[in-house]
Parts: structure tokens; sequence; C-alpha cells
């Protein structure tokens, strides 16, 4: 399955979970800012995920989890060096580089954007090969 | 008036279907505001589709904790539709039939197929009349890591009493 097949079933995903138009889902789209996810639709784009593209994601493999409890990786409401060395670890398929200029806690959803699972899939998928 | 919308549970089959009944009653008070006579036109009393969501809800809700012993607060956490074509008025029977899509620590989602048996047709002539999909929280899961008590308070003495009474094991 190439970049565009996977893209073309993320949409699918998206606009039944999200009940948005075709049109609104661009690769650039923040599913947060942009597509007006909230935290139960992150757990039903998964579940979506998980069906269309026959694969099971394990718990914080795709969005973080853990994180903003450890003391850690947040402090004063702004994810840390450490913190943000962890979920670029944990995360390998998310774009971090604007999210670390201004790292608020309350903004890490926002780094979440359809390329972002484009990217997921993608590596998953080829992980499988 | 107490938030019970299914009156027994019939048949569960762990972590895959539930299904229940509720029996539509004049005796229920919201029945004479929804809706009342007026105008010389008589009563037309009619089950709110939200109640009967809700009654869908709670038969998938109860499956959902089912599956992990009770031990989880499981909540509504999302509707993805639901559709419904037909009135439920006093005399009617709703069944409920609740299948687990798929679960995990985090929740789980839901579909249920309603349907409906009326007084006309008899009391076990179901007719589908609908569907509602539906997605439940794992409470103590929840991304943001809120604290909640540690008693399981969406599995109340009211719906254990049900499932007690439908001779389902829900106490630890």
């Amino acid at each position: 399955m190439n970049r565009d097949e996977i893209f073309n079933k993320v949409r699918e995903v998206l606009v039944d979970a999200l009940a948005v138009d075709d049109d609104d889902v661009t690769p650039d789209a923040s599913l947060t800012r942009d597509l007006g996810a909230e935290s139960i639709d992150f757990l039903d784009i998964v579940f979506k995920l998980e069906q269309a593209f026959s694969f099971k994601i394990g718990q914080g493999e795709l969005f973080p989890e853990n994180v903003a409890q450890d003391p850690r990786y947040v402090q004063a409401g702004k994810v840390t060096p450490e913190g943000l060395a962890a979920l670029k670890a944990r995360l390998p398929h998310v774009d971090f580089a604007a999210f670390a200029a201004d790292p608020q806690l309350k903004k890490v959803a926002e780094v979440f954007t359809v390329d972002t699972l484009v990217n997921f899939v993608e590596r998953k998928l080829g992980a499988g090969r | 008036m107490r938030w019970m919308w299914i009156d027994r549970v019939i048949e569960l089959v762990p972590r895959q279907r539930l299904v229940a009944v509720k029996t539509v009653s004049l005796s229920e008070e919201h029945l004479h505001d929804h809706f009342p006579a007026h105008d010389g036109l008589p009563a037309l009393p009619i089950m709110p589709a939200s109640l009967i969501i809700e009654g869908a809800a709670q038969a998938a809700g109860i499956l959902v904790g089912h599956a992990e012993g009770f031990a989880e607060k499981v909540v509504l956490a999302k509707m993805n539709r639901a559709e419904l074509s037909r009135d439920a008025t006093p005399g009617c029977t709703l069944r409920y039939t609740a299948s687990l899509t798929q679960i995990d620590r985090a929740g789980a989602s839901a579909q249920v197929r309603v349907e409906l048996a009326q007084p006309a047709t008899g009391p076990m002539a179901f007719e589908t009349i609908g569907a509602v999909e539906l997605m439940f929280s794992h409470l103590d899961q929840n991304m943001a890591g809120v604290e909640f008590p540690a008693h399981n308070f969406v599995f109340g003495e009211n719906l254990r009493t049900i499932l007690r009474a439908s001779g389902v094991p829900c106490d630890p």
C-alpha cells in the first residue's frame, strides 16, 4: 500500500470518527485544532485504524500516555527537555520541531496531524513486511 | 425517578453480546409529559428517543463493565451514530442487543440493535427499529491522568440489583 492509498484510508477513518468533510482532511490538519478531535476521539481513531488496516495498536504507541503525570517530563505546565526526548523516542512518527519551540503541555495534542497518522500507518505496515 | 432504562438482562455472552429488555409503561411519569392531551387532542405518550438510546447505552455499558469484572468505571463517552425509525409507546417492549466491537485498557466501542414488540403484534414479535453505535471510556485510564474516587459509582446498587435479578454474577 503506497502513501496515497494510506492517506485515503486515514481520511475515511477521520471523516467517520470526527464527522468532518473529506475536504477538511488535509495532510497538515491538526486533529484537535482543525478537525475538532476531543480525548475520546483519539481512542475512536485508534479503534478505527485497527479495523481499517487490520493491525493492533498498543497502548501509548500512537498517542502518548503517562507523560503529563511524570514530574521529570512536565514542569510548570511545560514539557521538559527530558520529556521531549522521551516523546520523540516513543513516537517516531510525530514531528515535534514546531512544538519544541514552545513546549506547553496543553498544546501537545496539536502536534498530531493527519500526516502523523499516515506516518504511523506507513511505519507500522512497513515493519510488518 | 431512578435512572434505569432496562428491566432485565436476558442473555449474556461475556465480551461478545448482551441482550436486555425494557417494557414501556404508562406508570412512568415522563410519558405523561411526552406528550400530554391538549386542545381537544388525546395524549400521545411516546418514550423519548434519548431514553431509548440511554437504554442501549446501559445494555452496552454492562457488557463492557462485565468484560473487566466490573473493575473499571465505564462511562458513555461518545455516540457515533443513532438511528430510530419507530416510536415506543406504553405496552411495547424494547429489546436491546449490544455487541462489543472493540475493547482495550482505555475503553471500548459497541453497537446496539434496537428492536420493538408492539401490543398489536404480540409480546415476542420483535422488529428492528434502529441501531446505536457507542464508545465507552474506562474513567481511571483517562489520558489526562485525572483521578476519580476508588468506589465504582458507575455500577451502583440499582444496576447490580437488575443484574442479580437477571442471574448475572456482579459481586466481588
